[in-house]
């Protein structure tokens, strides 16, 4: 039976919960970019002048480049000159010491996205080092951690206590040219996350962040480095989401992990900017380098992501397999809803013998929203019995919606073993009313049915972050019933 | 309340795209009845199981249908199931990922907070079925598989009985629930029906086999022929028309 259009419009409507503005006040560097902002950026860091050059050098080659016009997204041309390369809190000056010190406002927002910080990071064990805006202004279990040896705080921080972790990993895996964004990135990164596990140590708790974008007009340009030293072991959470706006909002960061011999790290995403409004006005563009590098043997990197935000998302999580016998894996679902566009994938390059990785994309598409599912299997000479098990689904919510997917393998040794497998279904008129004869509402059964889908990633997040997962999913598709 | 009028369905005409399928169907129901409708293919039997539970797409160009004293035309679907209306569907439809203990858990939870009781756990869940899962032959091993799917025909009936016997509803209209089934599923089938058999709650009972209406005695057969009940008995038809089919009640309509 059909989906009737003018109820399935109606019921395709849903606010974004966390759509406000915090009236902190910001520090501005004035819109616009060009040598001197790039130095005045480092300036106010107080960088060192080795990576004063390389931002230089970054933002003269970015000079160079053009943006990539290849992702299936469409969206109206980003100018760079308007944008405005700097933000801070204002009370920077007299940085808090602890999460009392934070500015009330701060917290209230906090408690707006249901992040209650202080209890959060008590209860569950779980370091929180929030960045607002730019600029980290709290971080906790500050202590827990430096007595297991882990290093965990802001790039600035790691900056001027551990330059020579900056300096030796930084751009390692994700080069500033790499690409137009990375390029961009590394030219005027604002702060990020750094983490350092040494030789041996198991990182005591999950490492989590919450990211936010806040100041108007200003672009975002995180920076996270996380380095396993041999036979260590972390998992870190990350988690997004922004205030409601008009204009479209750029988000470029690079995210960097580099997992040495038999270390492990595991990285959870889940995501939910603001996409923009029912007509697609608004929302935040999203385009993000993340790479792992498994540069020793035994190593193993796994990204495992929950996309619900941004009008435009473009994002490959990707692994280097450097190491022999190393194993990259990639969990991915993403959402796309209204007038969402999510291209979304990964890169698996396998160097070393016996390489292995998985891919487990899942997409979902509602509204009029356009999924695609891009990823490439390389496999080098070198790469003796790598293997690669592919799998990709699409679930199409309604009939005005999109799923495309787009393998690619180059396989040059033939000992590698490349499987793929996908399916796209939908959510069709039969399921619904069976579950709603049974007393199940239609969001009920929409989520119920959402969740089944996206099961085998939701089990590789943490436990905690797998409930939020799973209340973000239903949160962003509600009323996506046809 | 034994001989009240749990569902009065008058003169009911449904259209589907543009064929009247349903033409002045009218039918009582008291609490405490079981109701068989028979009928040949295409008579229009299962539209009106869909037209009771609510489906969409089917339009009421005439005749009224009261439920428990209210309009049941007025109720979206899961406010007609949240009341105790229950669907035993032809084809039960597959939905994979979703677990089978889950919907049902979900479909219990949904209609006792609609009726102002506190949910159940999973725990309190689990007691609830167990002998329901045992008088259904199910082994447990099926409440963790997904919803229907890569069930066999006979399996999928059994389990559209369980959710009937976990959801208690007031008035049950199974479809074809005995279609595919081997004589021992079909006995569980009919024991399951029974057992739900009493005062408080009725039955309509769609099937083309006598066979069912030996294990489940009803109190009236109706004959469903193009779209309305052009013939009511008890038990006794039922045995007639598996003896000597249909033709002899079409005609005999047609002289009225
Ligand atoms: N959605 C629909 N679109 C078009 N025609 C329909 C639709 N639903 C039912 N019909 C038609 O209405 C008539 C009655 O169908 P219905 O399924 O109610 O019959 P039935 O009595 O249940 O038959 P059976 O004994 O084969 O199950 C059939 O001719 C069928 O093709
Ligand atoms: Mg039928």
């Amino acid at each position: 039976m059909k989906t009737k259009d003018k109820e399935f419009s109606d019921l395709v409507k849903q606010k974004y919960q966390h759509g406000f503005v915090t009236d902190i006040e910001q520090e501005l560097v004035p819109p616009g970019l060009d040598e001197d902002v790039v130095k005045l950026i480092s300036k106010k860091k107080n960088e060192p002048e080795f990576l004063t050059n390389w931002r230089l050098k970054s933002y003269r080659h970015w000079l160079t480049m053009k943006e990539p016009t290849w992702a299936h997204v469409r969206y109206t041309p980003i100018d760079y000159q308007s944008i405005s390369y700097f933000a801070a809190p204002k009370n920077l000056d007299d940085a808090p010491k602890s999460l009392d010190e934070v500015d009330p406002k701060l917290l209230e927002t906090y408690d707006k996205l249901g992040i209650p910080l202080h209890e959060r990071a008590k209860l569950a064990g779980v370091a929180v080092d929030a960045v607002f805006d730019s600029v980290s202004v709290a971080t906790t279990f500050k202590k827990k951690l430096s007595e297991a040896g882990v290093i965990f705080c802001s790039f600035s921080e790691a900056v001027q206590n551990h330059p020579e972790l900056i300096e030796k990993y930084l751009g390692s895996v994700v080069p500033p040219r790499d690409n137009f964004f990375s390029a961009l990135n590394s030219a005027v990164f604002s702060d990020g996350s750094f983490v350092y596990v040494p030789k041996g140590v198991r990182c005591p708790m999950e490492l989590s962040t919450y990211f936010r974008i806040n100041a108007a007009n200003t672009g975002q340009f995180e920076r996270t480095l996380i380095i396993a030293d041999e036979a260590s072991h972390v998992s870190y959470l990350e988690g997004c989401t922004a205030p409601m706006r008009d204009e479209n909002q750029l988000h470029a960061a690079v995210v960097e992990l580099v997992a040495l011999e038999d270390a492990e790290i595991k990285y959870s995403t889940v995501q939910n900017w603001y996409p923009g409004d029912e007509n697609g006005i608004g929302g935040i563009y999203n385009f993000v380098t993340k790479r792992g590098d498994c540069r020793g043997a035994n190593s193993k990197i796994s990204w495992t992501q929950v996309e619900t935000g941004s009008a435009i998302t473009w994002k490959y999580p990707s692994c280097v397999l450097r190491g022999e016998n190393s194993i990259g894996e990639f969990y991915s679902v993403a959402v796309a809803n209204n007038f969402q566009q999510a291209d979304t994938g990964t890169k698996m390059t396998h160097i070393g013998a016996n390489t292995r990785s998985t891919i487990i994309s899942k997409g979902i598409s509602a509204g009029k929203a356009e999924n695609s599912y891009r990823g490439l299997v390389r496999v080098m000479p070198t790469a003796r019995g790598a293997r690669n098990y592919t799998q990709c689904d699409s679930l199409l919510i309604g009939d005005q919606c999109g799923a495309h997917t787009f393998p690619a393998v180059e396989s040059r040794n033939r000992s590698a073993k490349i499987e793929h497998e996908a399916t796209t279904s939908k959510i069709s008129e039969d399921q619904l009313f069976y579950c709603r004869q049974r007393g199940i509402s239609e969001e009920d059964t929409v989520n119920m049915i959402v969740n089944g889908f996206c099961r085998e990633v939701f089990k590789e997040l943490p436990m905690e972050f797998a409930v939020e997962a799973q209340a973000l999913l239903n949160v962003s598709l509600e009323g996506a019933v046809g | 309340m034994a001989t009240e009028k749990l569902l009065q369905i008058e003169d009911l005409h449904v259209r589907v795209d543009d064929r009247m399928i349903l033409n002045g169907l009218t039918l009582n129901v008291k609490a405490g009845e079981l109701h068989a409708i028979m009928g040949p293919n295409g008579s229009g039997k299962s539209t009106l199981a869909q037209v009771l539970a609510g489906r969409d797409n089917y339009e009421i160009t005439d005749g009224s249908v009261q439920y428990q004293g209210i309009n049941l035309l007025d109720l979206e679907p899961e406010e007609r199931a949240r009341k105790g209306l229950f669907l035993g569907f032809q084809y039960p439809v597959e939905i994979p990922g979703v677990n089978n203990a889950y919907l049902l858990k979900a479909a219990l939870n949904a209609q006792r907070s609609a009726n102002g009781d506190s949910e159940i756990d999973a725990f309190e869940f689990m007691k609830l079925i167990k002998d329901k899962i045992e008088l259904m032959q199910i082994s447990t091993e099926f409440l963790n598989r997904s919803v229907n799917e890569g069930f066999s025909g006979g399996e999928k009936k059994r389990n559209e009985i369980l959710q009937m016997l976990v959801l208690k509803p007031q008035l049950s209209v199974l479809d074809e629930t005995d279609s595919g089934l081997d004589v021992d599923a079909l006995k569980v089938v009919a024991t399951g029906i029974n057992s739900l058999r009493d005062p408080q709650r009725a039955t309509i009972l769609i099937t083309h086999y006598e066979r069912l209406l030996e294990l489940v005695v009803p109190d009236h057969v109706h004959v469903l022929h193009e779209g309305r009940i052009i013939k009511s008995g008890d038990q006794r038809l039922a045995r007639t028309l598996d003896e000597q089919g249909y033709d002899w009640v079409k005609s005999e309509a047609k002289t009225l």
